[in-house]
């Protein structure tokens, strides 16, 4: 299982901060945004994280990952 | 504790006294850097009237911590504290604190420098500003 978090802007335009998704062949981060996502194109500028470290787009998930996507980050 | 996250308003003095009074560096430092962020009552030509901020809870710390680890081997500083707000927040309300102390005030000044732009960049907080018109917007930038 893959949990999948999603906050600020892009939890609201999904509807949802959550999902756990199965995987049965190796994935990235992208293609895990896709297969829980399959009709809303990865919005320009999202950040993702794994396990809580930034990541890019294309690096290999694997199960029990925590992935995060978020907006850019407006702290401070 | 060098990071704290504070879902209540918080007094930024009284925890730089709290956290100086808590060093073992008495006679040690001779620079304290301090910056604080404060709520405006206005953004993008908009009146504000309130603010929600959001934040990634654990990684946040974990950013938040990675940054002070990187200071810490970059400028010869002492020790730091970085204190920032979640939840609502009121104008005129501080958001984040960072404080550095060090031997000498370059290394502090840098220092504080390179953690509240860090911050800026990487900690996974985001602002939901209410305006005076009751329109809500995440702030982009």
């Amino acid at each position: 299982m893959i949990y999948l978090r999603y906050f600020a802007s892009l939890r609201e335009t999904l509807g949802r901060s959550t999902d756990e998704i199965e995987i049965f062949e190796s994935q990235t981060a992208l293609s895990v945004w896709n297969l829980a996502n399959p009709t809303i194109p990865l919005p320009e500028n999202t950040l993702v994280a794994v396990n809580m470290e930034y990541v890019p787009l294309d690096y290999p998930v694997k199960n029990c990952d925590e992935i995060a996507f978020f907006p850019p980050v407006t702290g401070g | 504790m060098n990071v704290k996250i504070c879902t209540e308003i918080f007094d930024p003095f009284a925890e730089i006294q709290i956290f100086q009074n808590q060093l073992e560096l008495s006679g040690k430092f001779g620079a304290t850097s301090i910056f604080i962020g404060t709520m405006r009552d206005f953004n993008e030509g908009d009146s504000v009237q309130a603010m929600t901020l959001e934040h990634y809870e654990g990684m946040t710390q974990k950013q938040l911590s990675k940054m002070i680890e990187t200071a810490k081997a970059r400028w010869q500083i002492l020790d730091c504290l970085i204190i920032h707000r979640v939840g609502e927040i009121l104008p005129n309300e501080p958001i984040v604190l960072i404080s550095v102390w060090s031997a000498h005030r370059a290394q502090a000044f840098e220092a504080c420098r390179f953690l509240i732009e860090e911050l800026k960049a990487n900690a996974p907080f985001w602002k939901l500003e209410q305006l005076t018109t009751n329109e809500k917007r995440w702030v982009a930038k």
